[in-house]
């Protein structure tokens, strides 16, 4: 088996830092990427072009984005505090990564003999002959989602500005009203599932012809947790947080250069996140015709339907206008919740009628 | 390798409540306390109890903590000048709480350190990470009644507060 080091075999310290590094620059090109994606399907649906001239198509918009971002002025204002201030960015960015650690994008590949989960928290263990992850993959990822709104909610206060300041309360009233749904929307898929790890969650919902998926059998809760995901990262038609026509750009108005760019790579990490947790729980993960077959096609399934998603979140923000505040809290409380709620309790009784 | 990332997590936790409890600044004293509490689940994650760590960052770190920051930023308290620092009249009871439950705790941790030592058994085996339907069957059919008078406690806060809340809003009508 070669050399160990704490009786593991250096391939899986290998595997791991390779997926780690996958995750990641994928993560961040499709950031990059998306917000060009946005402005030209936003563009061409009002029948604009969107960005055309860096590049061909404006392909090179991204990094003429960034450029521009990293050579801005950095601004504190001077009766903010400091020292949230500058954390603020980190941990709105930091908790939208870390999430990827438990969401699996492929099967099992084999190299050089080892095997290897394509997911960075599992490993797989040839004496059981099985994959091992975390074993409360789904509540991770609940709890990294609930530890974002920290980053926009200390942005808000520490800017020291009204409109930064009503944008984080926005924010942290919307959060913690969406959250409640959502969890209890994958509620419903756990009922079906038995297990929270989200390695066994994909693949009870293996099937060539794809009707395993939990898409079909609790629609409703894949509808609703979608919705909830898009108010919880404060996307359209949920973006109240950042409000322009209210509140100039909400808890982000106070800053500029990297730090404003770190707010922005967090909402579009989060759009991915989201997206594959979305795929992950409701639309089969990396299943496909053939993906167990051929190990290599699971990953591209998951991107495809991750692909898929965002659009469907950009193809939201072209059609629908922003809600109101009260029309927000409504819909999350008497409508999203009692239904949530209900759903649960229909899965609950024909589940024990089926059994 | 468990060890030194406990007592790093272990300092990390200690001096993190150290420094939410004598901070001045409210929003920073959450902040610290937030600290604290995530390395307090890493710790029950690596005591092979990923439940429990998971429940605490969800609970405590995502809704409590976040719940006490929108309270500072509605009402406004986030400035340490204006708040009123307590009296060392009021330290007392706290004091003596304090005294009462480290007493107890180092009593049952000295006990325990004892009659092991004295048996010089063997460690006992890790426990196996509990599933949740485990814990799920657990909870609902041997606690069940408990389950339900706190979640009736929790409606009564719940009246409680809108009763606050309804009454103040008329007060200001009047």
């Amino acid at each position: 088996m070669g050399i160990e080091i704490l009786g593991l075999p250096m391939m899986y310290y290998i595997a791991m830092v390779a997926k780690v590094l996958v995750a990641f620059v994928f993560v961040l090109l499709t950031v990059a990427y998306a917000t060009y994606a946005e402005r030209k399907i936003i563009g061409h649906m009002q029948v604009r072009l969107g960005p055309m001239r860096t590049g061909w198509h404006g392909l090179l918009q991204p990094i003429a984005d960034g450029v521009k971002l990293f050579f801005k002025e950095e601004i504190i204002p001077s009766q903010a505090s400091t020292f949230a201030y500058l954390l603020a960015p980190l941990v709105a960015l930091i908790p939208a990564f870390i999430t990827f650690a438990v969401i699996p994008f492929g099967g099992v590949i084999e190299v050089a003999g080892y095997k290897i989960p394509l997911q960075i928290a599992s490993y797989f263990d040839t004496a059981a002959g099985r994959v091992f992850d975390i074993n409360v993959g789904v509540l991770y990822i609940l709890a990294m989602s609930s530890l974002g709104v920290y980053g926009i909610v200390l942005a808000g206060w520490a800017s020291n500005s009204k409109y930064s300041l009503l944008g984080g309360l926005r924010a942290s009233a919307q959060m913690i009203s969406y959250e409640l749904s959502a969890g209890l929307a994958i509620v419903s898929v756990f009922m079906l599932s038995g297990t929270l790890s989200l390695n066994e969650i994909v693949a009870q919902q293996s099937a060539y012809n794809g009707f395993n998926w939990f898409a079909f059998k609790q629609p409703l809760a894949a509808i609703m947790f979608f919705i909830c995901s898009l108010a919880e990262i404060n996307r359209t038609p949920f973006d109240l947080p950042e409000a322009e026509t209210e509140l100039v750009s909400g808890f982000c108005t106070e800053y500029s250069s990297m730090k404003y760019a770190m707010f922005f790579m967090a909402e579009y990490a989060n759009m991915v996140t989201v997206c594959a947790l979305t795929t992950t729980l409701f639309l089969g993960g990396w299943n496909g015709p053939m993906a167990i077959a051929i190990p290599l096609l699971g990953p591209v399934y998951f991107v495809a339907k991750v692909y898929f998603l965002m659009f469907v979140c950009m193809w939201i923000r072209a059609t629908l206008p922003r809600y109101r505040y009260d029309q927000l809290m409504h819909l999350g409380w008497k409508v999203l919740l009692p239904l949530s709620l209900l759903n649960i309790v229909a899965t609950g009784i024909i589940g024990y009628f089926i059994n | 390798m468990e060890q030194i990332i406990f007592y790093i997590l272990a300092g990390v936790a200690v001096i993190g409540t150290i420094l939410a409890i004598t901070e001045k600044h409210p929003v920073h004293a959450i902040l610290y306390l937030v600290t604290s509490l995530f390395s307090i689940a890493v710790i029950f994650y690596l005591l092979t109890a990923p439940l429990v760590a998971a429940f605490e960052v969800i609970l405590y770190a995502g809704a409590i903590m976040v719940l006490f920051l929108f309270v500072i930023m509605m009402l406004d308290l986030g400035h340490p000048e204006k708040g009123i620092a307590p009296q060392w009249r009021q330290w007392l009871p706290a004091l003596a709480l304090a005294g009462v439950s480290i007493a107890s705790l180092a009593a049952v941790i000295v006990s325990r350190h004892a009659s092991a030592a004295a048996a010089a058994a063997p460690a006992p085996a890790p426990a196996p990470a509990l599933p949740i339907r485990e814990v799920a069957r657990h909870l609902f059919q041997d606690h069940g009644l408990a389950v339900e008078l706190v979640s009736l406690q929790l409606l009564f806060a719940l009246v409680g507060a809108l009763y606050l809340g309804k009454q103040s809003k008329g007060g200001e009508t009047k």
